[in-house]
């Protein structure tokens, strides 16, 4: 361990020249969160003056990585020398202090005050306890106007009049204010900027790149990774799997590597003949989806695909009546049903396991057995009051059914594992008997073997003639479960593929490519040129 | 570690990576202290250890005259508490009970004294808190303002409609009347009516609670509204229904307030009535947050507070003393509660 460090005479300046040796090396990368391992022995090397693009499919581990990058995350094992020097950061803090920032895809900003006041959040020039304020407009005019933004924002404007745009560029002002910068990493920061705002962002990265920072870029989108990158590394199932220079490499082979995970569970079940259609969506449109016209079969599964922040949540919420729809209808067996709550969708037959099983699906401190027996109280009720003994029959036909472990039905739902927290809510449903089951991640924090007993739950369901909505964000989940899959993007559904065609290979690349990219999506660059 | 292999019982057939299956397997102790609970517990400790403290000093204590003054004593701040349980396991707050209640006092002597008639006095006090509750709900639930602001500012508005009606006096006299005599100096097979009202509307709302659907709605939304609502439960009609159900509470309680001083009383008796109700039902185990808490802790608490104030009374301590008492008892209550959930100690807790 080296002790003192003195970042001030390290300017990232002095590694102007490409070829150097890597500003930033990080070795052997493992963090773990309690049993669940995310990064196990990621290396990943930037140099100076050069754009490295870190690619890969949802739960990769590209976020945790800059998380630990950040030192927002402490790496249970593994080594990041920075500039020649081993470093560990134990905290946001120590990183920033060492030169690195890294810009998040959705920046922190505080509505009620001027941009400057969010630029120096934290480090607000004082005299005294006194602030001038024009001092701090000041000197963000400054900020801006080294960094070349002069044209984009004003130091003045309030927070909460910023476009998503200036937002992000808040954050790049909050990063680079203070100019000992070695190495910058952006967040899939083209999500919400449209065209020419993306192509102000890389000729502002191109301009870090000239001066000698190393930049660190993560992202989906193979067109402007193609644009903006020197080099590519990507990560799958928390782990370095290939890295190269762009020149070197193309589209189709980044997403073979992107894809291939390791198949663990059976998805054997029997692809039952679809039955009647049970639910019909046309052209569905809220705030957060677009013009969705799908339908599932009774006994079939169909599993929605895409990256995260691709409508699929909102999608499901929205079936289960808990977002306004704008146009568009929702029928049920034929019939059309307006969703205009919760209890509607109840009433038709639609059951929703949210992906965010802890605070939209589980009443914590309450019992496995009020848990399941939610929504069908009113039906166990004599005057009011409830029939314990059918209560209980009920519950423990269910928990036995789903194969929930417990000790006994009394038991409070925040003692049981994820696994058995998410047979919970799915058993909850069951109990409803209902006509559509959407299941939001099913086997999110779900151990290996709990995961397979939802699978196949998932395949009893169907068999029974239920319609199965499956959104999951792992792809092989999404092939061996579903008998068709649909792919969202940008809010709107951008591709279906059948079973027999389905790899992870083209659910993916339907997923992330640019190449049927939609007028609605804002981040397409007119750049033409890798297939 | 010389254990013999024997621990796990031999009909325990679960399979092993069944963690969960262990826990099964509880001592007496751990099963008794469950089935009670903890909280609950510590206050029959609490309390014994009170009334062993109080008793040692002045023997009368334990008199069965001063229970009855101490029964007496905590029957309208343990209907109170009964109804704000309610409140607070939707994850509520009503501060505005003690004006409700003296609202409810004063309609109740007024209409007895110009039509006659006592039950008729108390079914208007009854509506007159219902309506309360309602315009409590109705600006939480439409106007989305914070419950605690809301009856902050009804229970300066009832306040004030107390006394503009009542002129800032004592209204009517009941001491004459046989119905309200009753509920003051009564006994049931030797039980004080006062208290016997208290007990009764405690066993209701714990019946309802714990064995009815709306019982087990309720602890659903103060749990997890997000979920409740995604489950297709109608919130704001339980919301509503609960705000309503505290203001008939604290209209019974402002009718045993007129009983008990023979007159309709705008102030004396009700006000300072929240901190007390509120401080019983927080010691009683009710999470500020919702979701948690049961009438038995409640009660349990409402006779602690009861004790404590009777024991400081006897043994002659400065009146003063016991607001202390009080507030201390409120924040202790409550830091207690939080330490248990395990939230971090940054900013301004939730």
């Amino acid at each position: 361990m080296n002790s003192t460090q003195h970042r001030d005479a390290e300017q990232p300046e002095q590694n102007s020249h490409g070829d150097a040796s890597p500003v930033l090396q990080m070795r052997g990368i493992t963090k773990s969160f309690g049993p669940i391992r995310a990064l196990s022995g990621v290396d990943l090397d930037v140099r100076a003056g050069e754009v490295l693009a870190v690619m890969g499919e949802n739960g990769a581990g590209k976020s945790t990585i800059l998380k630990i990058l950040s030192g927002e995350h402490a790496p249970s094992s593994g080594s990041i020398n920075l500039e020649g020097e081993d470093r560990t950061f134990s905290s946001p803090f120590e990183a920033k202090a060492a030169g690195i920032r890294v810009i998040y895809q959705e920046p922190e900003i505080l509505d009620d005050v001027s941009v400057a006041e969010n630029v120096f959040i934290g480090s607000i020039p004082r005299h005294a306890r006194f602030v001038s304020r024009h001092e701090v407009i000041a000197e963000t005019q400054a900020v801006i106007d080294r960094l070349g933004f002069s044209s984009a924002i004003s130091p003045t404007t309030l927070g909460s009049n910023l476009s998503p745009a200036q937002r992000q560029l808040v954050e790049i002002l909050r990063a680079l204010k203070d100019d000992s910068v070695a190495v910058i990493a952006f967040d899939e920061p083209t999500s919400s900027l449209s065209e020419h705002e993306v192509e102000a962002l890389f000729a502002f990265i191109a301009r870090l790149r000239a001066s000698g920072t190393a930049v660190i870029y993560v992202s989906h989108r193979m067109k402007e990774i193609a644009e903006i990158a020197d080099r590519v590394a990507v990560l799958r199932d928390g782990q370095s799997v290939f890295a190269s220079l762009m020149s070197d490499t193309d589209e189709s082979e980044m997403v073979r590597n992107m894809v291939g995970r390791d198949v663990f569970g059976a998805f054997d079940r029997d692809h039952t003949e679809a039955g009647e259609v049970v639910l019909e969506v046309k052209e569905l449109t809220t705030a957060d989806v677009s013009n969705i016209s799908f339908h599932v079969r009774a006994g079939e599964v169909v599993a929605f695909s895409g990256l995260v922040g691709a409508g699929r949540t909102e999608l499901a919420k929205a079936l289960a009546g808990d977002a306004e729809i704008l146009s568009g209808t929702i029928s049920i067996a034929g019939e059309v049903k307006k969703l205009r709550s919760p209890i509607d969708a109840v009433r038709a037959g639609i059951g929703l396991a949210p992906e965010e099983r802890k605070t939209e699906a589980l009443v914590m401190t309450r019992s496995i057995k009020e848990n399941i027996s939610l929504v069908v109280l009113n039906s166990l009720t004599r005057a009011r009051f409830v029939r314990r003994g059918l209560e209980s029959g009920l519950v423990a036909d269910y928990m036995k059914r789903l194969r929930v472990r417990a000790g006994s039905m009394d038991q409070e739902v925040k003692t049981l594992s994820g696994g058995n927290q998410q047979k919970v809510v799915v058993a909850r449903w069951l109990a409803r008997k209902p006509k559509v089951l959407i299941l939001d991640e099913p086997t999110r924090g779900v151990d290996v073997g709990a995961k397979a007993d939802i699978y196949r739950i998932i395949g009893e369901l169907a068999a029974e003639g239920i319609a199965v909505v499956v959104i999951s964000n792992e792809l092989i989940e999404v092939i061996g479960l579903a008998d068709r899959i649909l792919v969202m993007r940008g809010g709107e559904i951008v591709g279906e593929v059948a079973r027999a065609d389905a790899t992870e290979q083209n659910v993916l690349t339907l997923a992330i490519s640019d190449s049927l990219d939609l007028p609605t999506n804002s981040g397409n660059v007119a750049l033409e040129g890798t297939s | 570690m010389t254990i013999s292999t024997g621990s796990p019982s031999p009909t325990q057939i679960a399979p092993p990576e069944d963690k969960s299956g262990a826990k099964s397997e509880l001592s007496f102790a751990s099963k008794f202290v469950a089935r009670v609970g903890a909280q609950n517990l510590s206050l029959i400790v609490a309390l014994i250890v009170l009334a062993a403290a109080i008793g040692s000093q002045n023997a009368n204590f334990f008199s069965l005259p001063n229970m009855q003054v101490i029964g007496e004593g905590v029957a309208i701040l343990g209907v109170l508490a009964v109804g704000q349980t309610v409140i607070m396991l939707l994850g509520g707050l009503d501060i505005s009970v003690g004006s409700q209640a003296g609202l409810a006092s004063v309609v109740s002597a007024m209409v007895f004294t110009s039509s006659g008639s006592a039950i008729f006095g108390m079914a208007v006090a009854i509506v007159v808190g219902a309506v309360a509750g309602l315009v409590n709900a109705l600006i939480i639930v439409y106007g989305r303002v914070n419950a605690v602001i809301a009856t902050l500012a009804t229970f300066a508005a009832y306040r004030g409609v107390v006394n503009l009606v009542s002129n800032g006096s004592a209204q009517g006299y009941t001491g004459g009347d046989d119905v309200f005599t009753f509920l003051s100096l009564g006994k049931v097979a030797g039980i004080p009516v006062l208290i016997l009202v208290f007990l009764v509307i405690a066993a209701l709302v714990y019946t309802m609670l714990t064995f009815t659907d709306i019982g087990r709605n309720i602890y659903a939304i103060g749990g997890n509204k997000v979920a409740a609502r995604l489950s297709g439960l109608r919130i704001n009609k339980y919301v509503i229904g609960a705000y309503m159900l505290m203001g008939v509470i604290a209209a019974i309680a402002g009718i045993l307030l007129t009983a008990r001083t023979g007159s309709g009383q705008p102030t004396s008796g009700s006000q300072g009535l929240e901190l007390q109700v509120i401080t019983a039902v927080a010691l009683g185990g009710c999470a500020l947050q919702g979701g948690k808490g049961s009438i038995i802790g409640t009660v349990l608490a409402v006779i602690l507070l009861g004790v404590l104030t009777n024991g400081l009374q006897i043994l002659g301590v400065n009146s003063f003393w016991q607001d202390i008492a009080q507030g201390t008892m409120l924040v202790i209550a409550v830091v207690i509660q939080q330490r248990r959930r395990g939230t971090r100690a940054v900013g301004l807790p939730d």
